[in-house]
């Protein structure tokens, strides 16, 4: 997210779902806010599809504890998000919330260096961090799942996990 | 490769490797929800887990501090509905008499040394100050907890803090604490559990160790230790708990990602001006600015010793007229050692409002509020825009909000 090759650092969970939205609670009626309040990208919710990735600048997700500014990708089944960091609160709530957010510190080297352009098709390894950028045949790397944040994923989330570890 | 005072209290709560960076899961000694958070913790739970109990009742609380007795119809239902589920499940509540939860718990012996407690309080990491590691949470972490008594965390990064020199007398714990928050702002101790050294912090009393480790919040750390201390303290906190106090002690060889070192050489009385903690001046620098009230209390200085300080100051004086002067006790314990030691009388007869224990104005639930205008001195850990109500708030120590309230404008108890 951002533009001519720099990301958008510090982008708030104001910028990413409003607080003017914080009364909704259907995680199917949470996408179309998605990002609303960040200039530049208000029409994101209409231009993204399933499995698509945003890639962002450092502390993405800065600021409150809305639980929406992570479920408002869920509804519109974003693949992941990939920064170079993440706001404590926000990384987690995501992955309390069983959603994949993934840290890569050399984010900022692999776009100026032209390895990874918007609208690229790139497919990830969570496990071993292994990327792969289809569209210009380059390998890159990110920070895999620890083993809990994996385990979270696995199930769906912290709530699913309490149930299935009762039941072992 | 030795361990750092959190790796080791980590280390003693989990199976997994433990190293700054990693996520494991934690074992928790004490899980815990407030007036704030509770009724949410309540909604997941049901909603989750349906009949099932949690998983252990005697390490399970609800502690209702923030506005007690309920002073609006919501609190009063929210704590109404902490109570029946408290009593479904079978275990405790520390009602609204009792005062601040993470002090109830530091005087009941529920947070011993290199134990593990979540709640739903920012400053739940106060508990940092008996050598416990306390953090807060959400209510989806902790409804987690009350159901597995467990929580995943990430290990943190550990900072050493060397505190040097001797500041002038008069200089308090508060003075201290607004000093180094000053001098680490908000980005060197982010995200770290920081671990003070020096004169200066091993001869705190426990007042003095909970009112630095209070404002490890407003420094964006996880939690601060103070792993050295005085005897009297030790004693203090085993009479307490019934339990030897053993504070975690970090490896000579363990992994700091930074040290810094922090002189308070002939420093006096500090205040934070509005609308940042970190915004700390020397008392003198602010001596013309008017106040209308002054707020003794909070979890960061609602101890005895604290209002003794205040006490100090107002005895035989008289609040200035037209400035109201409140203070909340932390607890029903800190309460009864005003009235026992007199101290009530010194502070009814200066003129101030004594109300009974809890948290005070911080959470806009309680006494403490202040209205558009208005000026107020707090001995509070947030100053920010909107926090205690519409009004400015500046950060002080006990002594200095006392003085300030006889003189009508910030002084430092020196200046009476």
């Amino acid at each position: 997210m951002g533009k001519k090759g720099r990301l958008i650092e510090d982008i708030d969970t104001d910028q990413i779902f409003h607080n003017a939205f914080l009364h909704i609670t259907e995680l199917r009626q949470m996408g179309q806010y998605a990002l609303g309040n960040l200039e530049g990208w208000k029409d994101f919710p209409g231009k993204t599809g399933p499995g698509d990735i945003i890639i962002a600048g450092r502390n993405f997700g800065a600021g409150s504890s809305r639980q929406q500014a992570v479920d408002c990708f869920k509804s519109l089944q974003t693949g992941m998000i990939i920064a170079p960091s993440f706001g404590a609160i926000y990384f987690r709530n995501a992955v309390n919330s069983g959603f994949p957010v993934m840290k890569c510190s050399k984010l900022a080297d692999l776009i100026a260096g032209g390895l990874l352009k918007s609208g690229d098709k790139i497919r990830v390894n969570i496990r071993t961090g292994e990327g792969q950028n289809q569209t210009r045949k380059e390998a890159f790397f990110i920070e895999p799942m620890n083993e809990v944040q994996y385990n979270l994923w696995e199930v769906g989330g912290l709530f699913s996990y309490a149930k299935k570890t009762k039941k072992d | 490769m030795g361990y750092t005072i959190i790796e080791k209290i980590i280390r003693g709560h989990t199976d997994e490797e433990v190293r700054a960076g990693e996520i494991v899961w934690l074992d928790l000694d004490v899980r815990s929800a407030r007036d704030f958070g509770g009724p949410n913790v309540v909604k997941n739970f049901c909603r989750e887990f349906g009949d099932t109990p949690v998983s252990d009742r005697s390490k399970t609380f609800f502690t209702f501090d923030l506005c007690v007795p309920a002073c609006t119809l919501q609190y009063a239902d929210n704590q109404q509905v902490c109570r029946d589920f408290a009593r479904a499940k079978g275990f405790k509540v520390f009602d609204v008499d009792e005062g601040i939860g993470s002090h109830v718990l530091i005087e009941r012996g529920l947070a011993a040394s290199g134990s593990t407690v979540v709640g739903t309080d920012s400053h739940m990491n106060i508990l940092g100050a008996v050598g416990c590691f306390g953090q807060g949470m959400g209510d989806v972490d902790i409804t987690f907890a009350f159901k597995t008594g467990k929580i995943w965390f990430q290990v943190p990064e550990s900072l050493k803090v060397f505190v040097r020199g001797e500041p002038s007398s008069g200089f308090s714990a508060k003075d201290l604490t607004l000093y180094i928050v000053k001098q680490l702002g908000t980005k060197k101790a982010a995200l770290k559990s920081v671990e003070f050294y020096g004169e200066a912090v091993r001869k705190l009393s426990i007042s003095g160790r909970i009112t630095l480790c209070s404002m490890v919040t407003e420094m964006a750390g996880i939690i601060g230790f103070i792993p050295e201390f005085k005897d009297s303290v030790a004693s203090e906190i085993k009479s307490l708990s019934g339990e030897e106090f053993n504070h975690p002690y970090a490896d000579k060889d363990a992994v700091y990602s930074d040290a810094i070192t922090i002189d308070i050489d002939g420093l006096g009385p500090q205040v934070a001006a509005p609308f940042l903690p970190t915004n700390v001046k020397d008392v003198g620098d602010l001596e013309e600015v008017k106040i209308d009230s002054g707020f003794i209390g909070c979890c960061t200085n609602g101890r005895f010793e604290d209002l003794k300080a205040a006490a100090r100051v107002l005895k035989g004086k008289k609040v200035k007229d037209g400035v109201m002067l409140k203070i909340v006790p932390a607890t029903r314990k800190v309460y009864k050692q005003l009235l026992e030691k007199g101290t009530l009388k010194d502070l009814f007869e200066s003129g101030a409002i004594i109300s009974n224990p809890g948290c005070g104005g911080c959470a806009q639930g309680h006494i403490g509020l202040t209205g558009k205008g208005e000026v107020q001195i707090s001995t509070g850990n947030r100053n920010f825009e909107g926090k205690q109500g519409k009004g400015q708030n500046y950060l002080a120590s006990p002594a200095v909000v006392a003085a300030s309230c006889i003189l009508g404008h910030i002084a430092g108890p020196e200046d009476i």
